[in-house]
């Protein structure tokens, strides 16, 4: 069919022919490539109109095409025993027994936090929770991973408060806990904060949904909020490069109704349970058009959409922004024809505005009519499977070369007192109480750890069984060395989750990087996702989806790279459940894994030279397989009182956040050959810090011989001061309650500065 | 047609934090002649009445009863044809 | 024991109640959908937290005049036991069945925390199973928990017995005289902004709020049995 292509009149004037669109170039306005637009005119056979081309630019953006990746995605493990849904839907589902699944996904809100802090961290929590109720999945917990540049700028205080507030105000709202997640504060994320979001939730295997439309004739059913204009071209946003320009694209964020979310959630599991959906998808990045056109795509149909019937809240809104709008809590459903009345008595008891927008066609042709004329006609496999691939070439960086002769030794002069209040206090190492005070992470009743443990644990109703989830990511350490970076954000997550008493099954990842068009930046893009992918293969964690967030820049200049690693595990029974906070005086603290007093990238580093250096410690996937079998098999045996993940800040700092929670303090007294500064806060890898009562010392001394795990014991938990001596002289003794202040005041303080300082 | 502009603010007699905290944030950007703020709401409604009485008396009644908590708040409003 | 637990859009403690109740009490509970407006079958409802209607507007200022509230107006009347917890607190106090309004945290921030309590009073139907004076630790999850009332509304409410609980320490959102929790005059309407239903097993971080729950059945059975 061709399609009307008189253009029509905006509120921003008149939208452009088809050929002015070709004659001025105008398809660079909306982000695509001469040669991009040379195979929209290929595939239609004819020159685009406005609306069309629209449509191709949101669906070929990064954002919804992971073009730039989708190559290097292509090398990560997505298969396993468990998984009973990789990449590829709304979020990834893995079996947890008892015909049970959980299902969960991580996802980027960058661009939008940068411009508009509490909107754009809202809404991000909007999305996930619909990329995981769009499953037929209970939401049951929410975490997410943050990071600001230096808190001593007012903008970053303004960013990172508003931020926060955002996160809280929807989550707390729809009523879903948010248990867990992480901050750091970095001057490399000044410009550019980073917000993602992870949701998980819970299923039976029968209710499992997809996003598909099927069945010639059947109606599509829009439900939710109606569409306004705002957040048109928010994919395509968040593929670009930030720039001042980005604050004058300011309308493109969108506002969050939480309180609509809710509604929306529970009426669309009302209607899984009653089993009338065929399909169902989030209206998310790029709107309607995105999610009809992969509905389309994956059912191998046709569609028709009649924008006349979708709800608008404006007046006058042209099908261009009907179908780019990225207007939050609406979601699409494909039902079978007969069915729609059931449909609607479900989302009238909710209250929710609805409407039957469209019809699955026979064929491949995605059409859309408007005002009783056809608007738009493509072939529909062009807009989702034909989306083009960038083949790009990586470059290993100069500096990369340069890491390897980096020394240390300008550290080893620190007092170690000193050294240790000094990152206790730096915001990325400090409480984060802060933060999640501000969070409800106990509704839903179900939270048995809490935020500021390694993992936070939420256990499921009827069962004795439990989950635990982490978000980790350390971006310095990917700097350095991205293969050893992404391997290792991957094992600390694995570790965080064994430390809770749960075997890691599977993770989701989110991937933000500078742009992908510098080679540079692919070369860190690419060694990321190999490392990532090797440690998920070792640790028999496949990922089962995720998101992707590049061009992550200011003026120029690339973030760190920040791979974040989402790891659910399971725990078989709530007796498993463990913390990181030390139980009991008397009970002896015992190190597991190997300590090469490695400071290239550590906290220390960066706090005392403002910059780091090296490479990061190094990663060896056997030694940490060994050290988490050993310590899942000591806490379910009931072997140990503790269990605390070693990472930023070394040993000094598990010691101090380990004595923090039940303030008991620790006699250590130890001979070593390293230096004083690197044993206590060298960050290497695969090392986890054990309390447990003295009698079952020698059978968790025998279980690490036997993984040939390397061990030693480090002392015991005794009084109320942190006391540590090494090779006979005492390096550190002062009362765990000044500690434990220094760390808990850090973020309190900075956030208390004057607004104008 | 009447467009009622109604102001919906805590008593004077009842501490307001958020316009506190704005206080502290004007003075702490040099508004040193700022003596206090206090922060409300403000709603527009549209009625269609006969003539402003009537107007003016459903606006009363639909401030007592849901706009405004007489427990901490007060009212005023603006009528204006519209 | 029959309770009722009312669900309005945006309500999100409803099942945590409905969990606590038959953890702890074993009885009956049913959800009750806010378009009903009789509530004669239940000799307990609880009116739970969440977020009902957005807060748009004020925290239960639309909630107030769903039918249901009807029912639970005559049951309050009748003299069964109401218990609104968080957003239900503030449900009944804009329906006029319990004193005080709530403001915005005077920290101006959303607080999720486990609070110590004081039991001010264990005189009632709904907190006989506490000693008086005994501190608790329930959590707390509010952003408008900050209870105000005037001078003479304090003072009856001193005079009277309905100050029920009392914030322990530092005071999480700046209620007038660390007010945590109050009751009407005849005793049988409670609202407090600390989530009793959360702090029921030892896993939750404490157990202190079964006795709540317990207490109002005790009174119900001692009730009956007197009757």
């Amino acid at each position: 069919m061709q399609p009307n292509q008189k253009s029509k009149e905006t509120t921003m004037g008149m939208e452009p022919t088809p050929e002015e669109i070709r004659d001025r170039q105008l398809f660079s306005e909306l982000g695509l490539t001469p040669s991009e637009y040379q195979q929209v005119q290929h595939h239609l056979g004819r020159l685009p109109n406005w609306t069309e081309l629209g449509i191709y630019s949101v669906m070929w953006s990064e954002h919804c095409s992971y073009k730039n990746s989708k190559p290097l995605l292509k090398r990560l493990p997505t298969d396993g025993p468990r998984v009973l849904q990789g990449p590829g839907e709304g979020a990834g589902v893995i079996d947890i027994g008892d015909g049970q699944a959980v299902v969960f996904k991580i996802e980027s809100h960058n661009h939008p936090t940068a411009v508009e802090p509490f909107q754009g961290a809202a809404t991000g929590v909007g999305g996930i929770i619909r990329d995981v109720f769009s499953m037929g999945a209970r939401p049951v917990a929410l975490l997410n991973s943050l990071r600001f540049g230096p808190l001593e700028s007012p903008r970053v205080r303004y960013l990172f408060e508003q931020a926060v507030a955002g996160i809280a105000h929807y989550g707390n709202i729809v009523g879903i806990p948010t248990v867990g997640g992480e901050v750091e504060f970095d001057a490399t994320y000044e410009g550019n904060p980073l917000v993602n979001a992870m949701c998980v939730g819970i299923i039976d295997h029968e209710d499992l949904q997809q996003g598909v439309a099927k069945g010639i004739g059947n109606p599509v059913i829009y439900v939710g909020a109606s569409t306004g204009r705002d957040g048109i071209h928010g994919a395509t946003f968040a593929s670009e490069e930030l720039s001042d320009a980005s604050e004058e694209k300011r309308p493109s964020v969108q506002a969050g109704d939480p309180f609509m979310e809710k509604l929306l959630m529970e009426a669309c599991l009302e209607l899984v349970q009653k089993e009338i959906l065929l399909g169902i998808q989030d209206m998310g990045a790029a709107g309607l058009t995105c999610s009809s056109a992969e509905m389309t795509a994956k059912g191998g149909v046709g569609l028709d959409l009649y924008l006349d019937d979708v709800p608008q809240r404006e007046v006058g809104m042209t099908p261009y922004e009907i179908m780019l709008s990225e207007s939050q809590e609406r979601m699409l459903l494909v039902v079978a024809e007969g069915r729609e009345a059931e449909v609607k008595e479900v989302l009238d008891k909710w209250e929710l505005p609805s409407a039957v927008v469209g019809r699955v066609t026979e064929g491949n042709r995605y059409r859309i009519f408007h005002h009783r004329e056809c608007v738009a006609d493509m072939p529909v496999n062009t807009l989702v499977d034909d989306a083009p691939i960038n083949y790009r070439q990586g470059e290993e960086p100069s500096s990369y070369r340069d890491g390897t002769t980096a020394s240390h030794q300008d550290l080893h002069h620190l007092d170690a007192t000193d050294a240790l209040q000094q990152v206790l206090r730096a915001p990325s190492l400090a409480s984060k109480r802060w933060v999640y005070q501000q969070y409800d992470s106990m509704v839903r009743t179900s939270t048995a750890v809490r935020p500021g443990s390694d993992a936070a644990v939420i256990v499921l109703d009827g069962f004795d069984k439990a989950l635990a989830m982490s978000v980790d990511g350390n971006s310095r350490y990917v700097k350095l060395d991205p293969w050893v970076g992404g391997a290792s954000a991957v094992a600390e997550a694995a570790r965080n989750v064994v430390c809770a008493g749960a075997r890691p099954l599977a993770i989701t990842d989110c991937l933000n990087f500078g742009n992908p068009e510098k080679p540079e930046v692919f070369w860190q893009l690419e060694n990321a996702i190999d490392g990532m992918g090797e440690a998920c293969r070792q640790l028999a964690t496949p990922v089962v989806g995720g998101n992707v967030s590049l061009y992550n820049e200011t003026k120029g200049v690339a973030i760190h790279p920040t791979p974040v690693v989402g790891m659910v595990g399971l725990v078989e029974s709530q007796e498993h459940i463990t913390t990181q906070s030390f139980k009991q005086a008397g009970d002896v603290l015992l190190l597991l894994g190997s300590n090469r007093g490695e400071l290239g990238g550590s906290e220390l580093q960066q706090q005392v030279l403002g910059s780091i250096s090296g490479r990061p410690p190094v990663l060896d996937l056997e030694a940490e397989k060994a050290l988490q079998s050993t310590v899942l098999h000591l806490i379910q045996t009931k072997t140990v009182s503790s269990a605390h993940d070693l990472s930023t800040g070394g040993l000094a700092v598990a010691l101090a956040e380990a004595a923090f929670a039940n303030a008991l303090g620790v006699h250590m007294d130890v001979k070593t050959d390293l230096e004083t500064i690197p044993y206590l806060f060298g960050e290497s890898q695969s090392r986890v810090l054990l309390s447990l009562p003295k009698e079952s010392v020698a059978k968790a001394i025998s279980m690490a011989d036997e993984k040939g795990v390397p061990w030693c014991q480090l002392g015991e938990v005794r009084g109320d001061r942190l006391s540590i001596t090494i090779n006979g002289s005492e390096v550190i003794s002062q009362p765990v309650s000044r500690l434990q202040t220094i760390w808990e005041e850090a973020i309190p303080c900075a956030m208390n500065a004057s607004l104008t300082n | 047609m009447y467009k009622a502009t109604i102001t919906v603010r805590l008593k004077p007699s009842v501490l307001d934090p958020q316009g506190s905290a704005v206080k502290g944030s004007l003075h702490s950007l040099g508004f040193a002649a700022v003596t206090d703020v206090r922060i409300g709401k403000t709603m527009e409604v549209w009625i269609s009445a006969t003539e402003s009485a009537e107007a003016e008396q459903k606006v009363d009644e639909m401030c007592q009863k849901l706009l405004a908590n007489p427990v901490i708040e007060t009212y005023d409003y603006e009528l204006e044809g519209a | 024991m029959r309770f009722a637990v009312l669900v309005f859009p945006g309500s999100n403690c409803d099942i945590d109640c409905e969990k606590a109740i038959q953890k702890v009490l074993g009885e009956p509970i049913d959800f009750v959908w806010h378009t009903q407006r009789n509530l004669d079958d239940y000799d307990a409802i609880i009116v739970p937290g969440g977020f009902s209607y957005g807060d748009y507007l004020r925290a239960g200022a639309l909630a107030r005049f769903s039918p249901v509230m009807e029912g639970v107006v005559k049951a309050a009347t009748e003299g069964k036991l109401v218990l609104g917890i968080c957003n239900g607190f503030q449900i009944l106090q804009e329906a006029g069945l319990l004193p005080g309004a709530m403001r915005m945290n005077d920290h101006l921030k959303f607080r999720c925390d486990i609070q110590p309590l004081t039991v001010v009073n264990n005189s009632l139907p709904f907190t006989q199973d506490y000693q008086m004076n005994e501190t608790i630790r329930l959590p707390i999850a509010h952003g408008q928990g900050n209870f105000y009332c005037d001078e003479a509304t304090h003072y009856e409410l001193t005079q009277k017995g309905q100050i029920v609980f009392r914030y322990q320490g530092d005071n999480p959102n700046g209620s007038v005289d660390d007010i945590a929790g109050v009751c009407n005059q005849a005793g049988n309407v409670l609202g407090l902004m600390p989530h009793p239903e959360r702090a029921i097993v030892e896993w939750m971080g404490s157990q202190d709020g079964g006795k709540m729950f317990t207490s109002m059945l005790r009174y119900w059975e001692e009730k009956i049995g007197a009757a």
